[in-house]
């Protein structure tokens, strides 16, 4: 129990990657923007990003599409998580590095 | 939402930087004012939830799809200025990596997507809850509507931003965005309040941990 109160954060994030394993079902079709661009005539003017790493939400190099696109989940939502983590415990306010 | 480049000028791009980056920057300072270090678990695991969340596409009416922005949930869970610094992490990183989003129109999207939306769905949070008072259903209710409201007003001001580039004119460009968007932002209501009655039942002290943070000085 004590674990978990001060673990519960891993339960959180298995949730998180839990939630990235259903990208495969994610509907394919244009989201609001797009289907605007589309209707009104301007998405042909969309360039290319200059650089590709994990474009579309498909990790590269795996053949099984569905699964690429839960590798790419994973990746992507462990990286915010950890991005977040070390950006928040930098701006932590440190009134109890004086106390402790 | 995320604008690709190719759609808004020079001048609209480098603007809508200059703002965001101002804007994250007065986040930054009030997060380093306010931010306890038993909070950053959550803000984390917040932060991560919804990027897994944004990957999750719904179709809504007429072959067009939307998903979860987040900015209210944020700002719901963390208080403005963190959840500012949530979603900014988030295109961020969506921009960088997963090339959704352009990275001249980065500072669009975090302007409409971090900063309008999280604050817009902050302010009408707090003023329901104002308004409702202290109970489960205005918990509810309130998340809805900041949820619904963030993504529509988002996306209007996404319409500008085209306009003002010249992509698409306001009169076409505001009504259609605005339209498509109210659909998806029911989708964002109903998240936003499964959300947030997930965790009342599960943990309902993160609840009570955000009215604790703001009242040591954080929305007033």
């Amino acid at each position: 129990m004590s674990w978990l109160k001060t673990h519960w954060w891993a339960i959180g994030l298995a949730l998180a990657v839990a939630v990235a394993l259903f990208s495969p079902l994610a509907s394919s079709h244009p989201d609001g923007l797009e289907r605007v661009a589309e209707d009104e005539g301007f998405v042909d003017r969309a360039q290319d990003a200059p650089y590709e790493i994990i474009p579309d939400y498909v990790l590269p190099g795996v053949d099984n599409e569905g699964l690429a696109t839960i590798l790419a989940g994973i990746v992507g939502t462990l990286t915010v998580f950890g991005l977040v983590c070390v950006l928040a415990w930098v701006l932590r306010r440190r009134v109890g590095r004086a106390v402790s | 939402m995320h604008i690709p480049d190719g759609f808004l000028d020079t001048a609209t791009s480098i603007a809508t930087w200059a703002v965001s980056i101002g804007g994250v920057g007065y986040a930054v300072r009030r997060v380093k004012q306010e931010l306890q270090e038993r909070q950053v678990p959550l803000i984390g695991v917040t932060a991560a939830f919804i990027f897994a969340a944004q990957m999750l596409n719904f179709t809504v009416a007429g072959g067009t799809s939307g998903h979860l922005l987040g900015g209210a949930l944020a700002a719901i869970l963390l208080g403005p200025w963190a959840g500012v610094l949530v979603l900014t992490s988030v295109l961020a990183v969506q921009a960088l990596l997963f090339q959704d989003g352009g990275l001249l129109a980065l500072g669009a999207n975090i302007f409409n997507m971090a900063i309008v939306g999280v604050l817009l769905g902050w302010v009408v949070y707090a003023g329901l809850k104002r308004l409702l008072g202290e109970r489960t259903w205005s918990t509810m209710v309130a998340g809805f509507v900041a949820a619904w409201l963030s993504v529509v007003v988002a996306s209007l001001v996404a319409a500008v931003e085209l306009a003002v580039s010249g992509t698409s004119p306001l009169s076409l460009a505001l009504p259609a965005m605005g339209a498509v968007h109210a659909l998806i932002g029911l989708g964002e209501g109903i998240i936003t309040v499964a959300v947030l009655g997930f965790l009342r039942s599960a943990r309902p002290d993160l609840l009570a941990l955000r009215g604790a943070g703001s009242q040591a000085g954080g929305a007033r």
